[in-house]
């Protein structure tokens, strides 16, 4: 037999105190020291420091406005044109909903699939739900929206899919692979003696999965389900690369038909950006609150 | 095979299995009769609780055989559900539906698993918690229960299958010594009944005065066994010797 290898707190005595490490800690020591000593860094703002940041902000707007002359104001053109923006962002949520929605369905199946018994079912899902979770969201719309047609007959009728709903299934791929997962996590999370306690009252497994198993994990999975949700309403507006009438495209549309005036450029996608903002932060927060509510307590 | 209650309720016969390179049960063999009470005590380790896990198909075995009412466990066609209709087990860490209070606990077994009408299944839920000393927790989730009323609402749960033997594995050893007591009566009120009960336990105390028969298990095989006047003062083994010295 071949010789074991030397393997240090194995084969021999591992030295507790590696002097390599001493003067590091020695500086960690003290800094820990210092810490408590003085307190640490803390920005502590408070609500008036935003006020008077944005009171800066209208001020030098005003000072923008003013020298622009007798042109008309870029946040005056905005002003303008926010209803087309909005409406855009429309589309943004209604393609966020239907995608989260089928991506929903078809990750919860393929999570359940990743749990099964039968194991060219478990592989087969699995391979799926790595494929579409490691992929780039934009080469799987870009995939999608270019390999769907964009029109099907059926019989005499022709019918039109637009744009968009194209993008509804480019989004709900990588959506379903990550729901997919959050799904098979939950169910392993669920702690072992619950299965033993459910198949030795002679549960079968399907009663098992659906009555004791499931009902637990659902708590579990609204927080990532909702994390998720942000994560597809923020990457939306990937779409427009491919044309769909969302909102950075209605944006690109307003600056040209004001002869893409440069200045627009910081009023149009702050607009832009707030709008996202105000919408995902509120979704965040509360993610962050039922998080806590459901936190396993032991 | 028609059974009758002249032959044993349930049959071990050199029961051999092992987890990977590690053997756990080299070779056990007994019979547990109708309305006995066995408890099987040893070290951490010994197989106690792979055994009894055996004996309702938890576990699978290598070698050897297993019947329960003359049907055998080791059977790949058993139908374990069948199997564990007449065999409850209660579990060291209570392990209740979380989402379900003390009556649906004891409630969901009959009504989804037998098929039994809810309202009959219901009735005699209320029973088995009033016969765990449990009236008015009825509403209560596992997690407002304390960790011995919890496991007397596993007992009631498992009861409601009408099972003909009970398997009770190490089901005090996650209690506090004054909530142990509580679970105790509730198992010797069980055994009183005529219950054919098979426990895993570390409590001395209670296997010399409730049981008919105690087994002693170390490295996978029943070292010493008999009723439990001789085994406590008469054992003959040195391992048995030197377990009971520490621990009595």
């Amino acid at each position: 037999m071949k010789r074991c290898r030397m393997l240090t707190g194995v084969n021999t005595t591992a030295p507790t105190r590696l002097p390599v490490l001493l003067p590091s800690a020695a500086a960690t020591i003290g800094a820990a020291r210092r810490e408590r000593h003085e307190g640490t860094f803390r920005l502590n703002l408070k609500l008036w420091h935003g006020g008077a940041l944005l009171l800066l902000l209208l001020i030098f707007l005003g000072v923008a406005e003013a020298a622009n002359g007798t042109r008309e104001g870029p946040w005056a053109i905005l002003w303008r044109w926010k209803w087309f923006v909005l409406q855009g962002f429309g589309l943004n949520l209604l393609i966020s909903f239907l995608a989260m929605a089928l991506g929903t369905v078809a990750g919860a199946v393929l999570g359940l699939m990743q749990v099964s018994l039968l194991a060219p079912v478990r592989t087969s899902s699995w391979v799926v739900t790595q494929f579409f979770r490691n992929s780039p969201w934009l080469v799987l719309l870009f995939t999608v929206m270019l390999l769907l047609p964009f029109e099907i007959e059926i019989g005499d009728t022709v019918f039109p899919i637009p744009d968009w709903t194209k993008a509804v299934i480019g989004f709900s791929l990588p959506i379903m692979a990550n729901l997919s997962e959050v799904v098979r996590g939950a169910v392993i999370s669920i702690p072992s003696g619950q299965w033993e306690s459910s198949e030795s009252l002679a549960f079968s497994r399907r009663q098992t999965i659906w009555m004791i198993i499931l009902p637990q994990c659902f708590k579990r999975m609204i927080p990532p389900w909702m994390n998720w949700y942000c994560i597809l309403a923020m990457a939306t507006p990937l779409c427009s690369i491919m044309g769909v009438e969302e909102s950075v495209t209605h944006v690109s549309q307003a600056m040209a038909a004001e002869d893409n005036r440069p200045d627009l450029l910081t009023p149009f996608y702050s607009f832009l950006l707030l709008i996202h903002f105000v919408y995902t932060y509120p979704i965040a927060r509360w993610t962050i609150s039922l998080e806590r509510k459901f936190a396993v307590k032991l | 095979m028609a059974w009758d209650e002249s032959q044993p309720m349930v049959s071990i016969n050199d029961v051999h299995k092992s987890f990977g390179e590690l053997k756990v049960l080299n070779g056990v063999s007994f019979d547990v009769m109708k309305r006995e009470v066995i408890c099987i005590i040893g070290p951490s380790g010994s197989g106690k609780s792979t055994l009894i896990r055996c004996v309702n198909a938890l576990n699978t075995i290598d070698k050897g055989s297993i019947t329960v009412q003359g049907q055998e466990v080791h059977d790949p066609k058993l139908d374990k559900l069948e199997l564990r209709k007449k065999v409850g087990m209660v579990f060291q860490q209570y392990n209740l539906f979380p989402h379900k209070t003390a009556l649906e606990n004891v409630m969901m077994a009959p009504t989804h698993v037998l098929k039994q009408d809810k309202a009959e299944v219901e009735e005699r839920a209320y029973k088995l918690i009033k016969k765990v000393r449990l009236d008015g927790k009825e509403r209560s989730y596992p997690g407002e229960l304390s960790g011995g009323q919890q496991q007397r609402v596993a007992i009631a749960r498992s009861l409601a299958m009408n099972p003909d033997v009970m398997l009770f594995d190490e089901v005090t050893a996650a209690l506090d010594p004054e909530t142990v007591k509580e679970v105790l009566v509730t198992i010797q009120e069980l055994a009183e009944d005529g219950m054919t009960c098979m426990l895993v336990t570390h409590e001395m105390g209670f296997a010399r005065e409730l049981a008919d028969h105690i087994y002693f298990t170390d490295r996978g095989i029943i070292v010493e066994h008999g009723p439990p006047v001789t085994f406590f003062t008469d054992a003959k083994d040195p391992r048995t010797k030197e377990f009971l010295s520490q621990i009595l």
